[in-house]
């Protein structure tokens, strides 16, 4: 192919014989903050590891016997299950709204991204009131009928497995929605034009071309909302799965062990890790990069009535199952208490809280993610030794793959250990514990993962050759990256700013642990009010927290549709890992 | 070049400027909700002129305090249950506190003789019975070991048997009839479920208004909350579906309550707060802003709650109840009491 010929035609420039001392220092500077951004990430893995070790006494004989074979059951087969559900539906949705017409497409595009500003905790909650014999749905469908006795329409349970993989799923698909848009829209134009040319149609086209091709940023999306899922609590514990997770919040706050917690969670991450390589391993066998095309907006092809209507209730129902439905039940809650209280007085405070240490924290996280996908990048080159630069890469997934709050505890007791340690070169340096920065340090942990993954992604679009050239004019390392690839990676990047403020200002456990004296924010004031039972208060905040994210979702979109004019820079248009 | 450096070390600054310092202050750390704290600590600082500064802390609360060491700024800790709350004292995050005005205003089994923890609230956990399905001669009589009986087999709801409220009616339960027959207990529990155990108290009392189930367990605030309407008329509803059962001179009672941390930098400030929450006017707000029961021998009861009826509670050791919690969150385990 074109690619492939150009990739032949250029050849790598040499080595030079002596390298400046600045491309040198450049280089090091770089790779010694990926490693220094790993290292933070790994801080909260290594004081569990400490907690680990110092043993849980008779434990895991009743572990082993009690707990872990159902849990893992019990996990396995939600993460199939939102496996199955977010694939599915996030491939299948992106599929019909990229390279097909029917009624609604356009609002689809937009719409399906929506459930991202949902918390999965506010989700569940919201639907095991709607769902409930005692709720709105049950109640209308009596009355319909002429029923009396709740127990007379059997509807299925909400707080259960499947209700769990519903609840999850719909809440989480848009991560693989994203992504595979991204992928339809920039790589497979000229493609599926091909495949549409020899005859292939509809399903064989999605099977034998667009599935394959899009697949990797398939994987990276769906490995987000699998970790998601993995270490949730609150929607799980809620519904009533008992997952790893929960056996770990269980042992760690019920038993009071805090180092049979460590363990557990230290064997989730083993087995993450061995199936995230696992699944690196089959994405490495799988080559066949795509070049990123101007211009490369498939042809949407016209589906007949029939068909677009089915297309348009396949996109309809996720939205409705991870948005409109809990929305709209956080509308009419908020709306019941604001109309008797007023809004919380604090309301603003919150907001603020909430929008300035998500941004921190997406401030410092972007930079490191760009070095952390830049070191990989070092490592995917043809040219090129690998330095380790694709493990930190992996690495930085560890702080995602903790359940947050063991994560938070982690870093709690590592802050700890340092703040020991520069006690002692005197009192001048600013203990870190109980501060902002801690907090921030601990959405650092969280979530370097996502943009990590996205901009690796991003960067594998971006051909060797462009390196290459910009070297062989003799720039180096930190020029290539600042001049080359950051104008080509800034769609990926402000998508991926854009989930990491998102997810900053969802997350609850590591927030509430961490933060320092009277400072709530929007997920901390929700769940204070939810916990107490006054769940219209609560309300308030929940639904402040998804018009917050709206903007940003709103941006999100925007940034991931292919521009129509055609300039001289190339835009790769990633939106998602 | 320097310019962006400058502005990342500002903005570093400012996330680790301390909060100016006031002239009194106490800090605390709590697990009780801010939407019951608030009251309690704007009184306070109404009276006092002592500022109180608070974190809301779900889980881990313990660990912020053994990581911060003597470093930690905290100088109350508020936790409800009395595992999290001998936790502390366990772990020696907590300091003795002699006060004439604590012992006098609290029993002395609700605290501990050296003054590491005093109880500040009592906690009663009831049986709720659908007014509709079980006639009132029936449910006054009933019992926590009732609800094991076959009779009551698929109308039984209950939240996790691992959440701390359960685990401590459990070990309450075990002190009184040994682990062997709360064993046989938890599974005739569990085989009268009739759904998984989760959700929260309230729910409880919804899924017994809806039908799922006929009798349930909740703590008595939860009750009290529900028909106050405080949490909506939806949850009235739900409250007015149950009769709140404390069984006669056996009822389990769990407790709030509170400690001066080991390092606390105010801890004259401490001990006045903690001697302001056992005081008449703040054992009020807990009784009245919470549903919960004073420990303050003669403060009134909110009056919806003093409706249940009387609490009189089981005779057994606070610290004996954490001391068994362990062995029955095993015991639930084995059962597989969640599944």
């Amino acid at each position: 192919m074109k690619s492939a010929s150009i990739a032949e035609g250029i050849r790598p420039p040499g080595r030079p014989f002596s390298l400046p001392f600045r491309r040198l220092r450049a280089a090091g500077n770089l790779r010694l903050g990926a490693a220094l951004s790993v290292a933070l990430v790994a801080l909260p893995v290594i004081a569990l590891a400490f907690a680990a070790a110092r043993g849980s006494g008779d434990l895991w004989p009743h572990l082993i016997r009690h707990v872990l074979p159902h849990a893992m059951v019990e996990t396995a087969l939600l993460l199939a299950g939102v496996g199955a559900f977010v694939i599915g539906v996030g491939t299948g949705t992106a599929w019909l709204v990229s390279c097909h017409r029917f009624p609604g497409r356009r609002s689809f595009a937009w719409a399906l991204v929506l459930p991202l500003a949902l918390p999965t905790y506010v989700s569940a909650y919201a639907w095991l009131d709607v769902l409930h014999p005692a709720g709105p749905v049950q109640a209308g469908l009596r009355a319909i009928l002429g029923v009396t006795d709740p127990r007379a329409i059997p509807l299925p349970e909400i707080r259960s497995l499947p209700g769990c993989i519903m609840v999850m799923g719909s809440v989480l698909f848009p991560y693989v929605y994203l992504a595979a848009r991204a992928a339809f829209l920039t790589q497979g134009a000229d493609l599926l034009r091909a495949g549409r040319g020899l005859g292939a149609g509809g399903m064989r086209l999605f099977l034998t071309i667009g599935l394959p091709m899009a697949w990797p940023a398939i994987a990276a999306g769906a490995s987000l909302a699998l970790l998601e899922t993995l270490n949730d609590v609150g929607a799980a514990e809620f519904l009533g799965v008992r997952t790893l997770t929960v056996s770990v919040y269980v042992t760690w706050i019920t038993r009071s062990s805090l180092e049979g917690a460590a363990q557990i969670a230290l064997m989730i991450l083993a087995i993450v890790a061995a199936l995230l390589a696992l699944e690196g391993w089959a994405r490495s066998r799988a080559h066949g990069a795509h070049g990123v095309r101007e211009n490369a907006r498939p042809d949407r092809r016209q589906l007949p009535p029939a068909a677009g209507l089915l297309a348009m209730l396949f996109c309809l129902v996720p939205v409705l199952l991870g948005f409109v439905v809990p929305v709209s039940y956080l509308v009419w809650a908020a709306w019941r208490r604001v109309e008797e209280f007023g809004l919380p007085p604090d309301l603003l405070t919150w907001i603020g809280n909430s929008a300035t240490l998500s941004a921190a924290a997406t401030l410092l996280i972007l930079p490191a993610a760009l070095v952390l996908a830049f070191g990989a990048r070092g490592d995917a080159m043809p040219d090129r030794k690998a330095m380790g630069g694709s493990v930190l890469l992996r690495a930085s997934l560890m702080g995602y793959a903790l359940p947050g709050g063991i994560a938070a505890v982690g870093l709690i007791v590592a802050l700890g250990g340092l703040d020991d340690l520069t006690e002692g070169f005197g009192p001048w340096i600013p203990a870190l514990s109980g501060t902002a920065a801690a907090l921030v340090l601990a959405y650092f942990v969280r979530f370097l993962a996502i943009p990590a993954g996205g901009l690796d992604a991003a960067y594998a679009r971006i051909r060797p050759q462009m390196d290459w050239s910009a070297r062989s004019m003799g720039a180096p390392p930190g020029r290539i990256l600042w001049r080359v690839h950051l104008p080509l990676l800034l769609p990926a990047l402000s998508a991926a700013a854009l989930l990491v403020f998102l997810d900053a200002m969802k997350e609850l456990p590591a927030t509430l642990l961490l933060r320092p004296f009277n400072r709530e924010t929007l997920a901390t004031a929700l769940y204070a009010e939810a916990a107490r039972g006054t769940y219209e208060e609560g309300a308030v905040a929940a639904l402040a927290l998804v018009v917050v994210g709206l903007p940003v979702i709103a941006l999100l979109v925007a940034g991931g549709r292919p521009k129509a004019r055609s300039g001289k820079r190339m835009r790769p248009n990633e939106a998602r890992p | 070049m320097t310019r962006p450096k400058k502005a990342v070390l500002f903005a570093l600054s400012l996330l680790l400027a301390p909060v100016a310092a006031h002239a009194a202050e106490v800090n605390l750390y709590t697990t009780r909700e801010p939407g019951l704290m608030r009251p309690l600590t704007e009184r306070f600082t109404q009276e006092t002129g002592i500022q109180v500064n608070t974190v809301f802390v779900q889980g881990g609360l313990a660990e912020r305090l053994t990581a911060e060491g003597s470093r930690s700024r905290a100088d109350v800790a508020m936790v409800v249950d009395v595992g999290n709350l001998m936790e502390l004292v366990d772990r020696e995050l907590t300091q003795p506190v002699q006060s004439k005005a604590l012992e006098e205003a609290i029993p002395a089994n609700l605290r501990d003789p050296q003054g590491r923890w005093f109880a500040l609230s009592t906690r009663a956990r009831a049986i709720l019975a659908s007014r509709e399905r079980i006639p009132e001669a029936e449910a006054a009589k009933l019992t926590y070991e009732d609800l094991a009986d076959p009779r009551f087999k698929g109308r039984v709801c209950i939240r996790s048997g691992q959440h701390p409220y359960n685990t401590a009616l459990f070990s309450i339960l075990m002190i009184e009839h040994g682990e062997a027959w709360l064993r046989d207990y938890l599974t005739k529990l569990k085989a009268n479920l009739a759904r998984r155990a989760t959700g929260g108290d309230r729910e409880v009392a919804r899924d017994i208004l809806a039908g799922l189930c006929d009798v349930g367990l909740a703590n008595t605030y939860y009750a009290g909350l529900m028909l106050s309407g405080r949490g909506g008329e939806e949850q009235k509803r739900w409250g007015e579906a149950v009769r709140v059962v404390l069984p006669a001179n056996e009822t389990a009672v769990n407790i709030s309550g509170g400690a001066v941390t080991r390092h606390a930098p105010n801890r004259a400030e401490a001990v006045r707060f903690l001697e302001f929450l056992a005081s008449p006017e703040a054992q009020s707000i807990y009784a009245n802003g919470n549903f919960e029961n004073p420990v303050r021998p003669n403060a009134p009861v909110n009056e919806i709650v003093a409706g249940f009826g009387p609490v009189t509670p089981r005779n057994v050791s606070l610290p004996e109840v954490a001391a068994r919690r362990a062995a029955a969150s095993r015991i639930v385990d084995e059962v597989g009491f969640d599944r």
